[in-house]
């Protein structure tokens, strides 16, 4: 019981924090701070209270499972929190650097326009970290993940009449979705691989896993590859990296705390909680361990050729996280606890102070200046140099590459106009409902294929709607669509409850369909089209419809603001275990329908608005 | 036709921002190319072509008019000076009630635009960032841990060696390639030609690539016309800069889009205008905004002309305690007001900072000069220091070894656990760390300092000064205050300096007339010669006779912890000590009343604490990592009173005024008054600029919030890090700023004034030009005339009442808003 308490504390307290900072007026700094204050006070007070109580208690592994939301016969979604000696050292390091930050604020933000708006997202951030850390399944960690991407990109966005953090956001959002393309798969994955949804406790079971893994050491390993996945884009390892630097967009307190330590390191901590069941698989341990050298020695040139002190100390803290990933390939748990102790300290402190540097390094050079520069330096120097200045292509590859592709694939779609989707795509939706109403049970071997052919054209929706540029409305509409494309789509693949569907879609067609509401009311104020070529920046003239629209957002792209959310764990779960391509094609629809949302919301409400008689900023600034 | 675009490009390069790296920050005129033209006209000029927002919103000046910031009747006499009876009513109704499109268009971008308008190329998106990741780190001065390649060459140069020696490269097209390692004479309009084609446009084109970064040109101009300005020298100039973006987009455009792209001429729509600043000198909006900016302006300047008539109770003194001399500084004005308030018998002076001694200081161990005077002078000497202990400590948080992989790990595991406690100490209990920069770090108070000149000459740089120099020095010093008689046993010479932590702007808090340093070098110099018998020998010659018996003590002030420190007190007769004793109180206890007064401002104390408390409060300002205005510094700024001290000292101005002593009737020929104007107005005017341009137009002429800044290369400072340098002022210093022109009063002649003015061209500008307003007070009739069209009129003041109030009561009154003028009883 008192576990029980306990932990719902940890989570229950930043909650409160946050819904209590919503309310005073943005004017009335002294309560707002206040608020944070002592949401972020109380619970450092109630986890030194609980560590003692736990030495007490001899380090025990705590697992409470809280209550059941959603079961049918072979599912179960259920609330369950998870505690051990990782989680103490990830809960007090949040604690009390969260404690700090807010206090450095309460200062810093003073006269700051977004003062409240600041406090809130912290709070949320504040929300998600306890939440991801003491999670005790993957779909409770899951729902973590998800705030902490959305206070991310809030954070990073922060000073949103500007063209580059707006930019920069919306990228480090794309790439937090790859990450949760990680655990989905894993999700899914290991769904079929225990038959429930495995708890964390259970995983420390060693001769259950060693079982299963015994049996399925295909799905081991998808996991696996999944899970280092998921890690290495939250950690911002290679490939991943060049957005950990690019995050630094927001006031410095909220960039020490995000991207210096607590953030950064929760790939990491999935490394971690994950260790009993990948510990024994060798391919994955190697894998874990080239990632974080490959990371460690490219990020080690990074950080040596950069002439700015944010993205320095970024670089530097991924090579130290390169490091750890290998330490704990190697299966060293506590030099790795204590590595990211000291490495999340070191650089929170160390952007912190930052500006101080001016001072510093003058003053140093001022004292013992010497000029030194390598007359004619050696080839492979200079090479090393330009390489590193350029990032090592890494920022190239994210966006040139990765997201290019997917992007072509949209640009194909060109012809798609608002009129052809009521002419074709919705009849050939009805048309499939219909042959799902009336022949389902007729069709066999047809019904994978139905069920992919669906998936495949709800992916090629949502990447139009991800390249959409002239029509915000289009954009909206095929999201939306995209998800009913895959909600039949599952349909044919499995006989289930229709009840299922409608946990899905319930969320979704509200928030769809609400969004396109407000739409037309943005629409009707401005007197025009609403298009996506650039960041438009409404949000200061229709701040209510922008926060609706925002909800809206999270609606559309499943965030655990709805049932949409439980529906999504659902509906995976009917994609069977050898279906791998309409796995993916499922998942990259998720993964593109957040990004093609957050999308439309960034340009159309973030940015510059060029209506405004006050001064407005310039794009490079 | 590359001298021609080397023209061109000297001409705009004028319009860029002019501020030196982050250690030199001195304020100047934002608008300073526009300085010979009218100031109403500079900026409607300025706000048609860059897009700046020079002048409050009509809104705000429709509601500063409802809160009766403006007053009525000053509108109307306004509208009365420009405009016949029949067009007055026309225009009292354009400023209360008509509504204007005020969306300024701009013409920075409209030619290349077209790349993304026509071509859907958004050039500037790929090529910025290696641009300024390029040149950033080409000329980073120490946070980069490995150099750039050739960073002793040129950096066209480098750039070529770099291309030639390794197996990546900044180009890979191959005509790009062949541009670079050709000889490079008509590089820029062979690239000018390719991107752009018609000779006509370059000019635009030039101006929009140039102004799409305002930040990173600007600051590669300042490096290219002044190199000294980096301790590291580099050498760029704008025209190598230009070229390589080009060289950048031209590499982009021939590799990307291989053969989809044409030349900008060829996209444009028929008869684009080709020639830069255009814009209507005949803008009803920008005329009515001015009406309402000179309406705003004399509002505040109408109720201190009413104050002046006001004659001072106590402007006669019966006997001396002591005498000090302070800056002119806006932030001494309050110091002096308490000092004079505790002790009634004292007298306060002032002078530009640096005392009328001009030289380089070279503190112990230090590599370089440091310039120890207004920036435009060039000083003849160097004071040295030695016996001093060095003030630099190592700081392990900063050293490049932390960010290193092994060291990084061991790092982690040792400094990294420290450094939790480090951040919880410095957030929950603020303390004076090593990363605090201190005023009184600046000189060690028990070091020495060579004066004297013993025949030692370095780089045709006197080391000290000669008796003889000393002594003309220190006659114009006095002569300047109008100090030549009736000399107390202790004379104060105090300069000022402020301490911050966590702060990139800290030379812009420090005193303007030394370079963005520290006064206290200047003030224990210029005390020195003052006690120097040869010195007073030489002086008693030219009239001046210093009595034996006094002496004079050099200081520091500290404006942001109100602290104060005094030097070379040992070995100084016992009697003088007695007597500095007991102005230490005098002194003390001002500095609480000072810190008490400024406490207001800062929104965070109940009025109840204790007078200590609020001055350890303060004191913490300076030293928490978490503030991001350790002080006000010029926020205050809108006057400048030149005259005696005894007509203004019974006038509470709000710490709104520049101060500097001037006695007329030791100025016959107005020698003195001129060369005070030819430093005022450079000086206290640039602040005055710096800080309405910032104010007015925080995002494009300031440097925008604070908050989000990431150090570039310790020169400047920019939004994230792919963003260009932001120059001007944070938002964070100018948050309580009324956006007003300085006013300068001055105790004299309206005829003699006129001749001083017209005597330097350079300091004429400022007044004819009027960026900065001047009203004259006939000492004898105590009339008052204003400036305007290069005469003097006659000011009648509207009559306003002055409140009177003693001081405490006014400061306890008002919260943290402006407080308008009182007579203090």
């Amino acid at each position: 019981m008192e576990n029980n308490l306990f932990l719902l504390a940890f989570v229950i307290i930043p909650f409160l924090g946050f819904v209590f900072s919503l309310f005073p007026k943005n004017k009335n700094e002294l309560l707002i701070s206040r608020i944070g204050l002592l949401s972020a006070s109380l619970h450092f007070i109630v986890l030194t209270i609980f560590i003692f109580y736990w030495i007490y208690k001899k380090y025990p592994h705590i697992n409470v499972e809280e209550f059941v939301i959603y079961y049918n016969k072979d599912y179960r979604f259920y609330v369950d929190f998870f505690l051990d000696k990782i989680t103490i050292v990830f809960l007090v390091v949040g604690s009390l650097l969260n404690f700090l930050i807010i206090r450095f604020s309460r200062y810093y933000m003073h006269l700051e326009n977004g003062y409240k708006r600041f406090f809130n997202t912290i709070l949320l951030f504040s929300l998600g970290y306890n939440w991801t850390v003491i999670s005790g399944n993957f779909e409770i960690l899951f729902i973590g993940w998800e705030i902490l991407g959305i206070s991310s990109f809030l954070l990073i966005a922060f000073y949103r009449e500007r063209y580059l953090p707006v930019r920069n956001a919306v990228k480090v959002f794309s790439i937090y979705r790859i990450g949760d393309l990680g655990i989905l798969s894993t999700m899914w994955a290991s769904h079929h691989l225990w038959n429930e949804n495995i708890s964390f406790n259970k995983l420390e079971n060693n001769i259950l896993v060693h079982e299963q893994l015994m049996q399925n050491s295909v799905v081991g390993l998808f996991i696996g590859v999944s899970l280092v996945i998921a890690s290495s884009a939250k950690s911002a390892l290679v490939p991943f990296s060049s957005w950990l630097p690019r995050a630094m967009e927001g006031p410095t307190p909220s960039s020490a705390i995000f991207y210096g330590s607590l953030s950064v390191h929760l790939g990491l901590f999935l490394l971690m909680r994950t260790y009993p069941f990948w510990h024994e698989q060798e391919i994955i341990r190697i894998l874990i361990a080239v990632c974080g050298f490959v990371t460690a020695v490219i990020s080690f040139f990074i950080t040596k050729v950069q002439s700015s002190i944010k993205p320095q100390v970024a670089y530097a803290s991924i090579t130290q996280i390169g490091i750890i990933f290998i330490e704990l390939s190697l299966g060293w748990i506590d030099l790795a606890l204590i590595h990211f102790v000291g490495n999340a300290f070191l650089r929170t402190y160390q952007l912190l102070i930052s500006p101080s540097i001016v001072n510093y390094k003058i003053q140093d050079q001022f004292y013992h200046f010497s000029p030194k520069f390598d007359s004619s330096p050696k080839k492979w120097k200079n090479t090393l140099y330009v390489l590193s200045l350029k990032e090592w292509y890494l920022d190239f590859f994210m966006s040139k590459i990765v997201f290019k592709t997917f992007k072509n694939f949209g640009k194909t779609l060109k012809f798609i106009h608002l009129r052809n989707v009521f002419y074709f795509f919705i009849p050939l939706f009805f048309v499939g409902l219909l042959l799902y109403i009336f022949e389902k049970e007729n069709f066999g071997i047809w019904n994978s294929i139905f069920s992919h052919f669906y998936a495949f054209i709800g992916l090629l929706l949502v990447l139009k709607s991800f390249t959409e540029r002239n029509n915000a409305k289009l954009a909206w509409i095929l999201i939306f669509l995209n998800h009913y494309f895959i909600a039949l789509s599952v349909s044919f693949n499995e006989n289930f409850e229709f009840f299922e569907t409608f946990i899905y879609l319930f969320g979704i067609t509200i928030s769809s369909v609400f969004g396109l509401y407000l739409l037309q009311i943005l629409k009707k104020k401005q007197g025009k089209v609403l298009h996506l070529n650039e960041y438009s920046g409404f949000i200061l003239i229709s701040r209510k419809n922008a926060f609706l629209f925002f909800l809206c957002t999270l609606g559309i792209s499943t965030f655990p603001i709805t049932s949409s959310f439980i529906g999504e764990d659902l509906l995976f779960s009917h994609i069977h275990q050898n279906q791998y391509l309409l796995a993916l094609f499922v998942a990259l629809s998720f993964i593109f329908s957040g990004i093609a949302a957050i999308r439309i919301y960034s340009r159309l409400y973030l940015g510059t608005y060029i209506n405004l008689t006050k001064s407005k900023p310039i794009k490079s600034s | 036709m590359e001298t021609e675009i080397k023209q061109i490009i000297e001409k705009i390069g004028g319009y860029l921002p002019s501020q030196s790296p982050l250690k030199d920050f001195i304020h100047h005129n934002t608008l300073h190319a526009f300085q010979n033209e009218k100031f109403h006209d500079a900026l409607s000029k300025a706000a048609q072509v860059f897009g700046y927002q020079v002048y409050l919103t009509l809104e705000e000046y429709r509601s500063l008019f409802q809160e009766g910031k403006i007053q009525t009747e000053i509108l109307k006499k306004i509208i009365d000076n420009y405009f016949s009876s029949d067009e007055k009513k026309y225009w009292y109704d354009k400023c209360l009630n008509y509504s204007f499109n005020q969306i300024c268009s701009q013409e920075i971008g409209l030619l290349r635009n077209h790349w993304k308008s026509e071509l859907k190329i958004n050039l500037d998106k790929y090529v910025h960032p290696m641009l300024f990741k390029t040149v950033g780190s080409f000329l980073d001065q120490g946070i980069s841990i490995s150099n750039f390649p050739y960073c002793h060459l040129n950096f066209l140069s480098a750039i070529l060696m770099i291309e030639k020696n390794s197996f990546i490269g900044f180009f890979k097209s191959k005509k790009v390639k062949k541009y670079l390692f050709s000889n490079h004479e008509n590089l820029l309009s062979n690239l000018l030609e390719e991107l752009v084609g018609n000779k006509k446009y370059y000019e635009r084109y030039l101006f929009d690539l140039l102004f799409a970064h305002p930040g990173w040109s600007g600051m590669v101009r300042v490096i290219e016309k002044t190199p000294n300005s980096l301790l590291d020298r580099r050498k760029i100039t704008l025209y190598e800069f230009i070229c390589f973006e080009l060289m950048l987009e031209l590499d982009y455009l021939e590799t990307k889009k291989k053969k989809k792209w044409k030349s900008l001429s060829q996209v444009l729509p028929p008869h684009f205008p080709n020639t830069i600043f255009n814009y209507s000198s005949n803008n009803e909006l920008f005329q009515t905004l001015q009406l309402w900016q000179e309406a705003y302006e004399w509002t505040y300047y109408n109720q201190l002309i009413n104050a002046f008539q006001i004659k001072n109770p106590n402007s006669k003194k019966d006997s001396i305690s002591f005498q000090a001399v302070f800056c002119i500084d806006d932030r001494c004005c309050s110091f002096r007001r308490h000092i004079e308030k505790i002790d009634k018998n004292c007298q306060t002076f002032s002078t530009a900072g640096f005392f009328n001694i001009p030289f380089y200081f070279q503190p112990e161990s230090g590599k370089f000069l440091t310039k120890s005077c207004p920036a435009p002078l060039n000083p003849q000497h160097i004071v040295k220091e030695h016996k001093a202990v060095k003030r630099h400590k190592k700081n392990s948080f900063f050293q490049n070894y932390s960010h290193g992989f092994l060291y990084g790990f061991l790092v982690s595991h040792t400094l990294g656990i420290f450094s939790a406690l480090k951040l919880s100490l410095s957030i929950l209990f603020p303390y004076k760390s090593s990363i605090m920069v201190s005023s009184f770090k600046h000189m060690d108070p028990l070091g020495k300092l060579k004066i004297e000149f013993e025949g030692e000459i370095i780089d045709n740089l006197k080391l000290g000064f000669e008796i003889s120099e000393m002594a003309e020095k220190v006659e114009e010093l006095l002569k300047e205050i109008g100090l030549q008689k009736k000399f107390s046993k202790v004379v104060y010479i105090i300069g000022h300096g402020s301490s911050s932590t966590n702060n990139t702007h800290y030379a812009g808090y420090d005193c303007g007339a030394c370079s963005g340093r520290a006064g206290s070098v200047n003030a224990r110099v210029a005390a020195s010669m003052l006690n120097n018998k040869e010195v007073r020998f030489i002086l008693k010659d030219k009239g001046i006779e210093v009595p034996n018996s006094t002496h004079f003590i050099g200081g520091l002030f500290d404006t942001s912890r109100d602290e104060i420190q005094f030097y070379d007190l040992e070995g100084v007769e016992k009697e003088i000590l007695t007597h500095h004793n007991i102005n230490v109180k005098v002194f003390s206890h001002s500095l609480v009343e000072n810190a008490k007064e400024r406490a207001r401002r800062f929104l965070l104390f109940p009025k109840s604490i204790m007078k200590k408390q609020i001055h350890k409060n303060i004191k913490l300002r300076s030293q928490s990592i978490f503030e991001p205005r350790p002080e006000w510094n010029h926020a205050g700024n809108t006057l400048c009173l030149i005259g005696k001290r005894e007509n203004t000292s019974h006038l509470f101005l709000d710490r709104r005024a520049f101060l500097n002593s001037y006695n007329y009737e030791l100025d016959k020929n107005g020698d003195v008054l001129l060369s005070i104007l030819n430093a005022v107005a450079p000086v206290c005017g640039g602040i005055n600029l710096e800080y309405y341009f910032s104010k007015n137009d925080n995002y494009r002429l300031g440097a925008g919030s604070k908050l989000p800044h990431n150090v570039m290369g310790l020169i400047g400072v920019a939004n994230g890090i792919e963003g260009d340098l932001r120059t001007g002022l944070p938002m964070q210093m100018v948050n309580i700023h009324n956006p007003m022109r300085l006013l300068i009063s001055i105790e004299q002649t309206p005829e003699l004034t006129l001749n001083v003015l017209q005597r330097n061209e350079k300091t004429y500008q400022w007044f004819k030009n009027e960026w900065i307003n001047l009203i004259v007070i006939h000492p004898i009739t105590n009339k008052f005339y204003r400036f305007c069209d290069e005469k003097f009129i006659e000011y009648r003041p509207i009559d306003t009442e002055i409140k009177s109030d003693s001081m405490d009561s006014i400061y306890k009154n008002y919260s943290s808003e402006d407080i308008p003028v009182f007579n203090i009883v």
